[in-house]
Order: structure tokens, then sequence, then C-alpha cells
């Protein structure tokens, strides 16, 4: 694998995560239990598809196929999708939506923490951007998960319920392979197993917060990252989000 | 257009300041602090723009705007970059943006996190509803003493 095989294949993982899960937040547009609620999820839905932009862009001009961050977003099906499996789990209570957000949001500010002093300067530019707004988004989804993990009896039920259902495709966050190993001698993405500590340094802090208990299975889903094995959520994602390009293709806004 | 043609710098930033923000319109592009570099090169016009937010709808807008006031004003041959590094920050928000965001009702960003009075009445008693507001630069406050809601231009 060359070092540029390794890198499109990093960059899709991180596009498709943020593309993916900005489309599953965006799904509550309009039908949150409250307004502030709504508008905050479509802001974080905003945020992470202008990221996605960024990731999606660099990735076709690393391919250099003469595709575009439009064209990898819409034209991929399922088995070309590199997006983290808890991205595409479907956002169920609005519970399960925000502890689903905190377990990305802790991994992502993590990852861009290091992928900062990235020896690749173009990623080094967009991990400083789209670092200072997940810090808002943990922010939030940190003190909406203690809010309710120690809310009500239903709340920290269906907060615990959430948390145990989606611990294991959280797992899959450090779980490396080639790609990451490629790039992590490049001095260019940190290796996956390294981050663990400091994820769960940051998540047992706010469970505890939360009067919740991190899981002590260590199994992971896999093969998100890998395109390997999808849930089947994914392609009922995909068939909504691709839609418009499919059925008119090339059309533009 | 021959070197002796071209117009000076300092009045390019003069036209550019003049375009308004689309979501904030009593601020300038150039007050916001997005305008990152002006230069010819050769007889082609570079202007480097940063956006405030990644996924934020109004910088296609923005560049629309920018490119119909230069060409406005004559300039034919102009090349816009979208220049991410290194990241806006509302550090570039100069004083004359930040008085008028105040004087517009939008608190301007602090250090300290929040709001630093509200800006209908003053007070210092405030609340936070949330981080998150109308744009994605914004978060939405209430005062406690006027009981206004308003907005925070968020510190990033």
């Amino acid at each position: 694998m060359t070092q540029d095989e390794a890198l499109f294949q990093f960059l899709l993982r991180m596009g498709d995560s943020t593309l993916i899960l900005g489309h599953r937040v965006s799904e509550w547009c309009g039908v949150a239990p409250v307004l502030e609620e709504d508008i905050a999820l479509a802001n974080t839905a905003l945020d992470l598809i202008g990221q996605t932009q960024m990731w999606l862009g660099l990735a076709a001009d690393i391919e250099g196929q003469g595709r575009d961050a439009d064209q990898l977003a819409f034209l991929r099906d399922v088995w070309d999708f590199r997006n983290l499996l808890l991205t595409e789990m479907p956002n169920g209570d609005f519970g399960q939506t925000l502890m689903r957000q905190f377990l990305f949001d802790a991994w992502h500010s993590v990852q861009l923490g290091h992928l900062i002093t990235s020896t690749d300067t173009r990623i080094a530019g967009i991990a400083a951007k789209a670092s200072k707004e997940v810090a808002y988004h943990l922010e939030r989804s940190a003190e909406t998960v203690v809010a309710l993990g120690d809310g009500s009896a239903e709340s920290h039920k269906r907060m615990s319920q959430a948390l145990e259902y989606l611990w294991p495709f959280a797992n899959e966050m450090f779980v490396g392979d080639e790609v990451d190993a490629v790039l992590f001698k490049a001095g260019i993405a940190p290796d996956p197993a390294s981050m663990r500590a400091e994820y769960d340094i940051l998540v047992e802090r706010v469970l505890d917060q939360a009067t919740l208990t991190r899981p002590d299975k260590d199994f992971a889903h896999k093969g998100g990252k890998t395109g390997r094995q999808h849930t089947e959520h994914l392609g009922h994602l995909l068939a909504t989000m691709q839609w418009l390009q499919r059925a008119y293709p090339n059309s533009k806004w | 257009m021959g070197w002796a043609m071209k117009t000076s710098i300092e009045q390019v930033w003069d036209w550019l300041d003049a375009v308004p923000d689309p979501e904030i319109p009593v601020i300038s592009i150039v007050d916001l602090g997005i305008v990152r570099g002006v230069e010819w090169k050769g007889d082609t016009l570079h202007v480097a723009v940063t956006p405030t937010y990644s996924g934020c709808p109004a910088t296609r807008m923005i560049e629309l705007d920018i490119e119909t006031a230069l060409r406005a004003n004559g300039v034919e041959q102009l090349v816009l970059e979208r220049r991410i590094a290194p990241a806006w920050t509302t550090d570039w928000l100069s004083d004359n943006g930040r008085a008028k965001l105040e004087e517009y009702g939008i608190a301007p960003p602090s250090q300290a996190g929040g709001p630093e009075r509200c800006p209908q009445c003053g007070s210092k008693a405030l609340t936070r509803v949330s981080q998150f507001g109308s744009t994605p630069c914004k978060a939405h406050w209430r005062c406690d003493s006027c009981l206004e809601p308003f907005d925070y231009f968020k510190c990033i």
C-alpha cells in the first residue's frame, strides 16, 4: 500500500464519518423535542457536513481521478463508504442520539487534537479548523448526557440502554489496520489504539457525573472504517441522502 | 490593463469594506476579519477569504458578493482563494465590527466564554439558553433583567 493509497482511505474515513453522522443528525431537523435542541442539532449537522467538504475535497485531490467531494458523497454505494459504524446507527430516541453524539465527539476531539500536529499541513489545517467547532459539539453533548443520565428514573434508564447498545460500535474507533500503520509511521495520523487511554479518561469523567457506568466489554463491532461490513442501516440512509443525484444525475443547486 | 492603471490595494480594501456580511449586514466582511489577503499578481487580483465555520452557508454568497463588488468597480481578472489555514478566529473581528454588533443587538465575543453584558440594557445578569443559535457563529442567551433574548457571537 502506497502512502497516497493509505491517505485516500484515511480521508474517506474522516469525511465519511462526518458526512454520515451529519446526515443522521439532520434527520432531527423540525422534529426535535424543543426548538433550542432542534437548532443545536441542525447547527451540529451543518458543521459536520462543512468538515466533510474539506475531508472529501482533499480525498478527491489525492485520488486524482477527476472526482470531487460531491461525487464521492453522492455517487458511491455502501461498500465504498469508510465511516465508523457508530455514525450510521439510527437516531433512536433523543437520548440515544445524544449518547451517540457524545461517544463520537469525545473521539473526534481527541483525534483532531492529534491531527493538528500532523506532518501533512493540509490535514493539520483542516483539523485546526474543525477542532474549534467540535469543542462546542462536545461541550453540548457531554452536558446533555449528564442532564439525562442524572435526570429522572426514565431518562437514566434510557441513557444506560443507549450506552450499552452503542458501546461495542464505539470500540471500532481504536482498532487499527495497515492504513493506520502507514500513516502513523509517516507522522500523518495517530495510532488508533494509542488514543484509547485519552478517550477513556474523558468519557469516564462525564459518565461518572451522569451516574452511568462505562461498559467493561472491549468487544468491537468492526467493518465500517474498512468498508467490509456495514450495518443494514447505511443503505437506507444512502437511499434517502443520494436520491436526488441518483434520480436526476448531475443536477445542480 | 497596464501596470499604471491598476487600482491600489488600499482602494480594493475600501471596496471590500463596503460589502456587508449577508447574515449580519451591519458589519462588513472586512470587519468580520474573513478577508485575509489582497494582492495583484500581474494583471490579476487575488483575494483570499477564510470562512468562519466550515459549514457556513454564507461562504458562497460572500464569494459571490465580493466578485460582484469588484467587477462593478472595474476589476476584470480576479481569483478568489478559499484559505482554510490558519483557521478563522473571533480575534480577527475589528473593534469597529464589535461595536456595530453590539449596537445591532448581538453581544460581541468575549474570552470569558459568554457575553459581557446584555446588548439591550447593559445588565450583567445573564443566562445561557443554548450554545447554538440562529447561525453557526452564534449562541442563544437571555437577559435576566430586561428578559430579552439575544444572540451572542461565539468565541472561536
